[in-house]
């Protein structure tokens, strides 16, 4: 077990939202992730699985309540500073087609230290040592990122994610599209990864068969129900 | 990374790329090309004449005697008497004139009646004078000096014999067939009406027409050549005549004064003006055809924003990955009108390429049938003007799918909805 510091990765308190009032709505009374742990959480489609990740990633906003990634209060946080805040502090993974198709595997991989901000030089030198991790060739490196096999393209995908050394990286489903023999490998070496980065994984998956590779499982009616990972 | 998105997403939706670049060439070459024909016309318009201050003829607007003394289109009401232009033209301020007389033709193109004074003053463009390419003035009577035109369609040479006909349509009735011309002179290019034209001396129009009456031929009274040249060949009277002064200030007081002639009803008029008023009634068409042509490049950039907003679609993946990775939907605007822009440039720079290609092309054809003489220089201040309202047309119409994607990516998040 990891040392829990002092600011947890994650910190939600009374958080609501809904698209317009009086219709569907996402209740979460209390969550709290630190840094380096890993949370697996189920859910069939539909139970806000999707709106739970759109939260924690910044792209929408709470109506109500509080949510701190990384010690930043996001509730608070303008459009364009929860955009610079999930470019340096939080990778995403999705599902499939993670990777623009024209841009080659380096500069996919590229992308997320372009938005945050970072040395280039330093940021290449670091694509590089994440992309040979993931073992994708340095042949692979400027060919277009359609020309990749679906394993190898989430493969990329985490190299971009954790390329800005996030703490929190979000996936949604990232082995759906991959076969039982890929799909160990990519757990594997996705969360091998993350915790080299010592980041913290959300993980969002209706497959049960992979909570096995997770420190804490929670289902999304236990979350709504704040009930902790612990 | 933004320029290289930008080129990197046109290059992978290069299809209809290519075809957005080739409308919105074509339809940038056809506006700058109208435009450039334009300002290239008018400038050879106005030059048709120049270094002449002054045109008098018989009374009557200023349009119809600009048209039938400069441009040979239509014909005079009246003629001058010899006399009245003698005295006229003893004014102190009159430097030199030139007579003209009309009325003939010769396979329909205008027969123009002059003196050894029209090769020596007349003026065209930015003051050029006349050049023989080949042979010389008339000096004789039944000499001719044909236009560059008349002499290249008809195909005649030094030395060839040609009979006028009486009156100006291509086919007459009554023809000058007992005094035929020797060519005897052919003048260069200029790109005016003097290469429609088939110049002759005053006596020699006096002499075809000494054994006429009322516009038709005498019954009983034939002349030959020979017996015409042993007449009094003093004209009897002339169309028009142009005016050169000795000091451009005199213009208006010589103006009025010819205006006020006593002995018979004149009109003088200042060419430049003339031109200008002619000019500004032809504007209608050019107008027209600017109107139009910018209508096609709208069509263009329609065309363009309308290729743009499918493929949205198409990208709302792509549109999603960005802003996981971390973009602002402003970034994405951006990203939109970059692309419209590079194509937009691309395209004006390709335009531009093909419209000079086209004039180097066309430039010969249109000064040999038309008489237009084109410049190769299509970068003008105007020109920047278009390139500039262009750029900033098709940015106003990208905003279009630039704020789809900015609001498509704010609502959707990170999903995407099909």
């Amino acid at each position: 077990m990891t040392d829990k510091p002092k600011i947890p990765a994650i910190d939600l308190k009374q958080l609501k939202f809904h698209y317009r009032p009086g219709g569907w709505q996402l209740e979460l009374p209390e969550l709290t992730l630190h840094s380096g742990q890993h949370l697996f959480v189920r859910g069939a489609s539909g139970s806000g699985k999707t709106t739970l990740l759109n939260l924690l990633c910044g792209i929408t906003r709470p109506v109500s309540g509080e949510l701190f990634i990384s010690g930043h209060a996001l509730h608070k946080l303008s459009g364009g500073a929860r955009d610079s805040l999930r470019a340096k502090h939080i990778g995403v993974v999705f599902q499939q087609l993670n990777l623009i198709p024209y841009l080659s595997v380096l500069d996919n991989t590229l992308l997320s230290s372009h938005f945050a901000g970072q040395n280039k030089a330093e940021a290449l030198s670091r694509a590089e040592q994440l992309l040979q991790r993931l073992s994708l060739q340095q042949s692979l490196w400027q060919q277009p990122a359609s020309e990749l096999s679906v394993g190898q393209q989430q493969r990329v995908a985490i190299a971009r994610a954790l390329l800005p050394r996030p703490t929190l990286l979000i996936a949604d489903e990232p082995t759906s599209a991959l076969d039982s023999d890929n799909r160990d490998a990519f757990m594997r070496v996705m969360l091998a990864e993350a915790d080299a980065n010592n980041c913290t994984v959300v993980f969002v998956s209706h497959d049960k068969s992979l909570q096995q590779y997770f420190h804490y499982q929670l289902d999304m009616l236990q979350l709504k129900q704040g009930v902790q990972p612990c | 990374m933004l320029m290289k998105l930008a080129r990197l997403s046109l290059w992978n939706r290069r299809g209809t790329v290519l075809m957005t670049w080739l409308s919105l060439t074509i339809s940038i070459a056809l506006l700058l090309g109208i435009d450039h024909l334009r300002t290239e016309a008018k400038n050879s318009f106005t030059s048709t004449v120049s270094g002449t201050d002054l045109i008098v003829g018989a009374r009557s607007g200023q349009l119809n005697l600009l048209l039938y003394s400069v441009f040979r289109i239509g014909n005079a009401t009246a003629n001058i008497s010899w006399p009245s232009y003698q005295r006229i033209i003893k004014h102190p301020q009159i430097a030199w004139s030139i007579p003209i007389s009309l009325g003939d033709s010769h396979r329909g193109y205008r027969v123009m009646g002059t003196s050894g004074e029209y090769f020596q003053y007349y003026r065209y463009a930015n003051s050029q004078p006349l050049v023989l390419k080949e042979g010389t003035a008339f000096s004789g009577v039944f000499e001719t000096v044909l236009g560059a035109d008349v002499a290249q369609k008809l195909g005649y040479t030094l030395g060839q014999q040609i009979e006028l006909s009486h009156g100006v349509g291509a086919v007459s009735f009554s023809q000058h067939k007992d005094k035929p011309f020797t060519v005897v002179g052919i003048l260069a290019r200029t790109g005016t009406p003097v290469d429609q034209t088939v110049h002759v001396s005053l006596e020699a129009i006096e002499a075809i027409h000494l054994d006429w009456q009322q516009g038709a031929p005498m019954p009983g009274r034939q002349l030959n050549a020979e017996q015409a040249l042993a007449q009094d060949l003093t004209p009897k009277s002339i169309t028009a005549f142009m005016v050169g002064l000795k000091s451009r200030m005199a213009t208006f007081t010589l103006q009025r004064q010819i205006n006020e002639y006593k002995n018979e009803p004149l009109t003088a008029i200042l060419p430049g003006v003339a031109l200008a008023e002619l000019w500004q009634m032809l504007g209608m068409v050019e107008n027209l055809l600017l109107v139009i042509s910018l209508l096609v490049l709208l069509a263009a950039l329609v065309g363009m924003i309308t290729t743009l907003l499918a493929s949205m679609k198409q990208r709302q993946r792509e549109m999603a990955v960005l802003r996981a990775a971390g973009a602002h939907p402003w970034y994405l605007f951006v990203l939109v009108q970059l692309e419209v822009l590079l194509v937009t440039v691309v395209s004006m720079l390709s335009a531009a390429a093909l419209l000079f290609v086209s004039l180097v092309v066309l430039q010969d054809k249109l000064a040999a049938d038309y008489g237009l003489f084109v410049g190769l220089n299509i970068i003008r201040l105007n020109t920047l003007y278009w390139a500039g309202a262009i750029v900033l047309l098709s940015a106003l119409l990208a905003m279009v799918p630039g704020v789809l994607a900015y609001r498509k990516t704010l609502s959707d998040g990170l999903t995407v909805r099909l």
